[in-house]
């Protein structure tokens, strides 16, 4: 049976419907104590929770533009599509990735990785629609990205921080698709500082004006159109909007508190501070985050374009992984590394490398993961068009909502009422562990 | 943002500022209303609007709704300048208005948006959108702007719906001095057309189906069959890309060949079949004699087939109501056997067929009807029973939240107190600016068509009250109305006023007015008090939900 969608958000928007009596003083309250006043802090109980007890979140790291497989984390040096590019062994026995990538190298066996993702879409603007959905694009219905479902269907008790993050900006982001616009992802530009439009423009006998005024307004709009005005959840969103605004959890987007020799690690890029940011609001208890590093497009010059993208991912992933093991929160977290598709084992005349959705790579690891497996191959001489053991997109987002520990298979409504999946694959069972 | 923006509104305003800028201009507004006395003429005595009425009334009796009270004309304005010109009226066009005492305004004042280029490239916005698609890159945003253009031109000049769409579906040459090719152009991607695509499109907009559906599998509700969407597709097999633009190959065949990307799918269909043009119904109303495409085209727009102006009607219905009559707008019920007088599609078709598919007299007798002149306010809203009884018999107006690009138009119209846009392509090209900067990347998609209001997002919210054109907007200076109105009106009882009909189109009421007065008598001067006013009224719901 579909679940009625607005069933399923309902719980978000309790007390908007169920106490009315209440919603009045809520913005003068607001505005006069200039306070968090809606919802406790976050217990710090479940913040403080940690291994496989705590609940879980999705980690995604979006690779932007489709990163090639053979100078990332399936090189084939001395083969017809191999390149100029070297690999170096790594702590998994007999599994070797780009020398580009000696950090990486060192903490490979908390992934399993993927070599053989095939999909159909060779469009970046589809392909990472194919791949974030785990469905092709469909002029009909808008599919909720991974990291939207993550979000709409794990609990955040506590939480004042929006569900899912999105950090840097991606050219085509994430949608909440028939899930909702409200679980788009909260987007933050430039990781480490605390996020756009979060303060008002005026001082706090102003601002506070200003509420007492709104929401003036708001009760003459609803004479007359009561229900009707309740639910374009007006006054409930900007409810919300202030409390992110006042959030003492907002800290979590601040690195001042992070040591230099952390940052460090991370390294000293917009991706690295994105990495730890991510790592921050993973701990402050978000259930879905998911970082962007762009520039792996290279149609041209190829080899160099991925040694400096290798420059800013190498350090900042193997950092992040590390923390999180260290924080007692790899167990919670699913980690997924990825982008739209990979590139050709041909190189151009330009020295550049181009679209292939046919044999691409993908790193998958933390919760429910069966890490330090490699699986699927891609011919070194660029003649089979079809990797071993191919793993199609929709199982890959299958598996990851399975190690979530989410339904995947369940049917929800969409706003116009016609049933989907979550996801219309099967979940691999060679990538979960067996306890999972 | 800010330099851009400035100057955007300045272009506009240089030639303003010097002059009271709530002057009405008596000349043109005495020339437009002249030319459009007789064009204008009520429509609410029309058959077909007379019918419309009684099907609904029957409706909201057999229901036990009643009629919810006529909505001022001020607010209907509102609504037809959103839903035609993508904007809210500014407050010089609504000192025009109000100048016309005579009866029938509103229908003159409908005439005469019909009649502005403005509102031909909005509509023509709304119209490309599901016809040539929303995605982004270079080329395929200047082919996109071609073809709008065009169909702004052929929105403007009325010309019959039927004739635009043969255009779009036969017309052969180049992307450039024939526009109309582009929407064939618009979905090829490497120099291959796709022909689903055209064949999705042609059936979600022109026939109100969703015979794409039945792309992958027979649709699951309606009785459409595989075979017959790729009928359908081999329609446009014949078209190619070739350096004299978009002509048609009489060579050319339909292959299906779906386990060409990956053999590992899971295949439906064989592999490798020759699939020849098929209609799924109609087939004796295909043209004969000419391209693939040109038969389509004589099929699509061919007077028995009723589902062409169904979902024309239906679409219409939808850009001025803010919601469909049936949702989602492209996949509408299957016509009954024969035109019945108790089908609100058939209606609205029949009449539309009969008078040439004549577009404009489309939205002018949907504007016509009793339910659009209702007011969004209605007793039963009060309980949520109430509340699906008056949605289900359009017993009131309904609520409906701004697309995005009607937020932009309104946001730019309430920076000025003068229609800032008055040369359509100003609007355009804010429109177009926007889309390209931080507004849109903060506030979220263009894309607006699922079916059904969305409320806000959190960060819809946050730029609503914090973003950078909030405070630009709201800001007091020479050149906002913020600054103007602080600066000009006699006192703040009448500079409340006039923050009211820029903002919200109507006056305060006497609450409203004791609520908001103190933020202008208590504020450190009238510039501040004015910037808390207008915030507000820019944060309220009324501001942002169409009603």
């Amino acid at each position: 049976m579909p679940t009625r969608l607005r069933t399923s958000v309902g719980p978000r928007y309790e007390g908007i419907e169920s106490a009315p009596t209440g919603r009045r003083s809520v913005l003068l309250a607001a505005a006069s104590l200039g306070l968090s006043f809606a919802l406790p802090a976050l217990p710090a109980r479940a913040a403080r929770r940690r291994g496989v007890e705590r609940p879980r979140s999705l980690l995604v790291v979006w690779l932007a533009g489709g990163p090639s497989q053979l100078e990332t984390f399936d090189p084939h040096p001395g083969a017809a599509a191999g390149g100029p590019t070297q690999d170096i062994s790594t702590v998994i026995p007999g599994v070797r990735i780009a020398a580009d990538y000696p950090r990486l190298a060192e903490v490979l066996d908390r992934f399993a990785l993927v070599r053989s993702l095939v999909s159909k879409e060779g469009d970046h603007e589809r392909g990472q629609y194919a791949v974030k959905t785990g469905y092709r694009p469909d002029p009909t219905a808008i599919h909720p990205a991974i990291g939207a479902i993550a979000a709409h269907e794990l609990p955040a008790t506590g939480l004042e921080l929006p569900r899912f993050i999105a950090l840097g900006g991606a050219e085509f982001p994430s949608r909440g698709g028939y899930l909702g616009n409200e679980f788009d992802p909260y987007r933050v530009f430039a990781p480490g500082q605390k996020g756009q439009n979060l303060v008002p423009h005026v001082p706090v006998d102003r601002q506070s004006r200003r509420l007492g005024a709104l929401d003036s307004l708001t009760r003459s709009f609803e004479t007359g159109r009561g229900e009707a005005v309740r639910r374009t959840f007006h006054e409930h969103t900007l409810r919300e909007a202030l409390t992110l605004m006042t959030s003492e959890q907002l800290a979590a987007f601040d690195l001042d508190g992070e040591s230099e020799s952390v940052k460090g690690l991370y390294g000293d890029s917009d991706f690295g501070r994105g990495c730890l940011v991510a790592r921050r609001l993973i701990e402050a208890g978000v259930r879905s985050v998911e970082i962007t590093l762009a520039g792996f497009d290279t149609h041209a010059r190829n080899f160099a374009g991925h040694t400096s993208q290798a420059k800013l991912l190498d350090p900042a992933l193997a950092a992040l992984v590390g923390d999180l093991k260290d924080r007692d929160l790899l167990e919670s977290t699913v980690v997924l590394v990825m982008g739209e598709f990979g590139r050709t084992p041909s190189i151009n005349p330009l020295d550049g490398r181009d679209h292939w959705p046919h044999g691409f790579s993908c790193l998958l690891g933390g919760a429910g993961i069966a890490a330090g497996q490699v699986i699927g191959s891609t011919d070194p001489e660029g003649v089979a068009k079809l990797p071993t053991d191919p793993v199609e997109i929709h199982d890959l987002s299958a598996t990851v909502l399975a190690a979530l520990g989410i339904d995947f298979a369940r049917e929800v409504a969409t706003l116009v009422g016609r049933p989907m999946k979550l996801s219309s694959g099967t979940p691999l069972a060679k990538l979960l562990r067996s306890e999972a | 943002m800010l330099p851009a923006i400035a100057a955007v509104v300045l272009v506009a305003l240089v030639g303003a500022a010097a002059r009271d800028p709530v002057a009405v201009r008596r000349r043109a507004q005495a020339a437009s209303t002249e030319t459009s006395r007789s064009a204008g003429a009520t429509l609410s005595t029309d058959a077909t609007v007379v019918a419309i009425d009684r099907l609904l009334a029957e409706s909201r009796r057999a229901h036990g709704v009643e009629a919810a009270a006529a909505a001022d004309n001020l607010t209907i304005l509102r609504r037809l300048w959103l839903a035609l010109a993508g904007t809210i009226p500014s407050l010089e066009e609504i000192r025009r208005f109000e100048a016309d005492t005579a009866p029938g305004a509103v229908d003159r004042a409908l005439t005469t948006l019909l009649a502005d280029r403005r509102s031909a490239d909005a509509l023509a916005r709304r119209l490309a959108s599901p016809l040539v698609g929303d995605e982004k890159g270079e080329f395929i945003v200047f082919r996109r702007d071609r073809f709008t253009t065009w169909l702004a031109d052929q929105i403007g000049a009325n010309r019959p719906w039927d004739t635009t769409v043969r255009e779009m579906v036969s017309a052969r040459g180049l992307w450039t001095d024939t526009p109309a090719v582009n929407f064939i152009t618009q979905a090829a991607a490497n120099g291959v057309i796709d022909a689903d695509k055209l064949a999705g499109r042609v059936s979600r907009v022109f026939l109100g189906a969703r015979l794409d559906c039945a792309q992958c599998h027979d649709h699951p509700f309606a009785a459409w069959k595989q075979g017959e969407f790729e009928g359908l597709a081999a329609s446009f097999a014949q078209a190619k890309l070739s350096p004299v633009g978009v002509e048609d190959d009489p060579a050319r065949v339909h292959r299906i060949d779906r386990t060409s990307v990956a053999a590992l799918a899971t295949t439906m269909t064989g592999a490798g079949r020759n699939v020849p043009p098929r209609v799924p119904f109609g087939a004796d109303w295909l043209g004969s004699g000419g391209t693939h495409r040109e038969n389509l085209a004589a099929w699509v727009i061919h007077t028995d087939n009723r589902r062409f102006d169904r979902a024309i009607a239906n679409r219409m219905w939808s850009i001025l109501f803010g919601t469909a009559w049936h949702e989602p707008v492209d996949d509408i019920p299957d016509p009954g056997p024969t035109s019945s007088p108790d089908d609100l599609l058939d209606l609205l078709a029949d009449d539309f067929r009969e008078h040439g598919r004549d577009l404009h007299r489309l939205i002018k007798v949907i504007a016509a009807t009793e339910a659009y002149r209702f007011a969004s306010t209605h007793p039963d809203l009060e309980s949520a029973e109430g509340a699906a009884r008056v949605k289900a018999t359009w017993g009131a107006f309904p609520l409906t939240r701004l697309t995005p690009e009607q937020m932009i138009g309104a946001m730019g119209a309430t920076t000025s107190l003068q229609t800032i846009e008055r040369d359509s392509h100003v609007l355009t090209r804010t429109i177009r600016f926007f889309r390209e900067t931080d507004f849109l990347r903060e506030y979220g998609q263009v894309v607006d068509s699922q079916g059904g209001s969305l409320p806000a997002t959190i960060p819809q919210a946050l730029v609503q009250m914090n973003g950078k054109f909030a405070r630009e907007m709201v800001e007091a200076n020479v050149v906002t109305a913020t600054g103007r109105i602080a600066g000009m009106a006699h006192d703040d009882v009448a500079r409340l006023e006039v923050a009211f009909l820029v903002a919200l189109t109507r006056r305060p009421t006497s609450e409203e007015r004791e609520s908001l007065l103190p933020l202008i008598t208590l504020a450190e001067s009238k510039g501040r008090g004015l910037e808390d006013v207008m915030w507000t009224l820019f944060n309220c719901p009324e501001f942002s939900w169409n009603h």
